[in-house]
């Protein structure tokens, strides 16, 4: 469970009634509190992340955050041989897209798995980094893992 | 067969590979030149009126604003210039663009090019300018880098269809096998499957030699109207068909990895106004940025079904000498793949072929020809149909 809170990174950004606008930034301010949220539309009912405005399936624009649970299957992966400088000391390391149980799929990398040990349609929770990046913009990183 | 949109009157092609020293003015130049020297009957500074260009990033040389640059460099201040970007796309959005200037009756003879100077950066530097066409937040954030885009969809394609890495690889022997038979391409050497499988590993399954090098080089063509293209030659190629389809920056956010919905549609549209059917294209240029690109490439535009891009390889039927030549140029994988030049470079082997000027690579009697550029993802993706001017 994360160290960070919400207090370190600044303030959730909010619309002129107070509600939490369904933004990145705030999507990666909720991770720092170890929530994993998305937006629920409030026209079709569809739960979309990364969060925004305009619903991508009914371009309706009334949406109310959600918490997921964190819990999902594994779509397809990959084995990053050769990473971005800031990724070098991982490599190699294995990333994917996974497919929330919720109803929406986010990538990230997958953590305290053996490589070979990969397969499409494993059960992976979400948790979150202890620690906050020091580079811009210090989102605070979520990451899979297997779910035994 | 549908009416041209355009015509094709000249194509200029810098040589591609690493070009130390020179930057995309003077690529770009290289390039117009050419196609300016392919066309005598073209004076550049009387008849242009616009250029259409396309780059993917200002991050490799530090320079932005590069359509007054690339005007002024080939001597044509001061008309319009416009710069497109599509990421690996970039030029064919550019084409589409100027045909959309030559459909609405503003102008009858513009410029299309593309560019890119990418060998003077480390390997490590040309990845991370290349992920900035993949999702900040999401994908580059969490260290997924662009071949691990199309890593994650061979992944994906192999899981559902059983392609194997025996026959990415052959993707990659068939490109290089073509680029020796191009002297204007980054790579004039042959390779085995065994040298593919045995590369060094980058985003598994794709290895060194399934990804496409960084190169450095410039495309051009003179587009014209279809009603004063023979002022300028005899043998014009006309654009019948021009279609262009977006998704979303992020794979993740799709519900099929194995195909690019964005070439689907393009080439629906494409083939639409054309009047044509794949059965029907002579010789196609494909977007290999990884050799799972071409494979997906082949369902993506009907020349085969859903999860039959591996025995299309297999068979033969891509290579010089089959039904359906595809990347005569040698592809992105071998003729190199500076990303903003790209798609004009990929329209230019068009007119080649349907010109007969393709020398040893030529499709012998191609009338009918395709290209395929995908951006990204394949968040952009535009596909042209050609056919020879009679």
């Amino acid at each position: 469970m994360t160290t960070v809170t919400s207090q370190e990174k600044g303030a959730f950004i909010r619309d002129e009634k107070g509600l939490i606008l369904p933004t990145v930034e705030n999507f990666y301010r909720f991770c720092a509190e170890g929530k994993l949220m998305a937006v629920k539309c409030n026209h079709c009912g569809a739960v979309i992340c990364p969060p925004r405005s305009i619903c991508p399936k009914c371009f309706g624009n009334d949406s109310e955050w959600v918490e997921l649970k964190g819990r999902g299957k594994l779509l397809t992966y990959t084995i990053i041989h050769f990473p971005p400088s800031q990724f070098q000391a991982l490599a190699p390391y294995a990333v994917g897209i996974l497919r929330l149980n919720e109803g929406t799929q986010l990538p990230g990398m997958i953590k305290n798995v053996k490589l070979g040990d990969l397969r499409i349609g494993m059960d992976l929770l979400v948790d979150f980094e202890a620690t906050l990046p020091k580079e811009w913009p210090k989102w605070p990183r979520y990451f899979f893992k297997p779910a035994s | 067969m549908g009416s041209p949109i355009a015509s094709i009157v000249s194509v200029g092609i810098s040589k591609f590979g690493v070009r130390e020293g020179l930057y995309t003015r003077e690529l770009f130049a290289e390039a117009a030149r050419e196609a300016f020297d392919r066309c005598p009957n073209l004076n550049p500074k009387r008849d242009v009126q616009g250029l259409f260009v396309g780059m993917m990033s200002e991050s490799y040389e530090h320079q932005a604003h590069v359509a007054p640059l690339f005007l002024d460099w080939i001597g044509l201040l001061p008309i319009p210039a416009f710069r497109t970007e599509g990421a690996c796309a970039s030029s064919s959005v550019a084409l589409r663009v100027a045909l959309f200037s030559i459909a609405s009756g503003m102008y009858d003879v513009v410029l299309v090019g593309g560019v890119e100077k990418m060998t003077h950066l480390s390997t490590t530097g040309v990845t991370e300018i290349l992920a900035m066409a993949s999702d900040f937040p999401f994908e580059q954030w969490h260290g997924i880098s662009f071949p691990g885009i199309f890593g994650m969809m061979a992944v994906d394609h192999m899981h559902r269809y059983g392609t194997t890495e025996e026959q990415l690889a052959k993707v990659a022997v068939k490109n290089h096998e073509h680029g020796v038979l191009n002297p204007k391409a980054h790579f004039q050497k042959r390779i085995r499957v065994e040298d593919v499988l045995s590369s060094t590993p980058v985003a598994w399954p794709l290895k060194l030699y399934d990804c496409c090098p960084r190169s450095d080089g410039a495309a051009c063509l003179v587009i014209t109207s279809p009603k004063v293209a023979r002022k300028f030659t005899d043998t014009p190629v006309d654009i019948v068909g021009s279609g262009q389809a977006q998704d979303t920056l992020g794979l993740f956010e799709r519900d099929n990895f194995s195909g690019m919905k964005v070439t689907r549609l393009a080439a629906q549209q494409a083939y639409k106004m054309a009047n044509v059917k794949p059965e029907d294209i002579d010789v196609a240029e494909v977007h290999d940025c990884f050799t799972i690109a071409e494979i997906m490439a082949y369902e993506d535009l009907g020349f085969c079904g859903p999860g039959e891009g591996g025995k299309l390889i297999d068979e033969g039927v891509t290579q010089l000498g089959g039904k359906i030549p595809v990347n005569t140029s040698g592809g992105l994988k071998a003729k190199g793949h500076p990303v903003g030049a790209t798609g004009a470079a990929q329209a230019c082997e068009i007119y080649l072929q349907l010109t007969n000027q393709a020398d040893r690579r030529q499709v012998s009697g191609a009338e009918v020809g395709l290209t395929e550029n995908v951006g990204g993802s394949a968040s952009t993706g535009v596909v042209h149909i050609y056919r020879r001017g009679d």
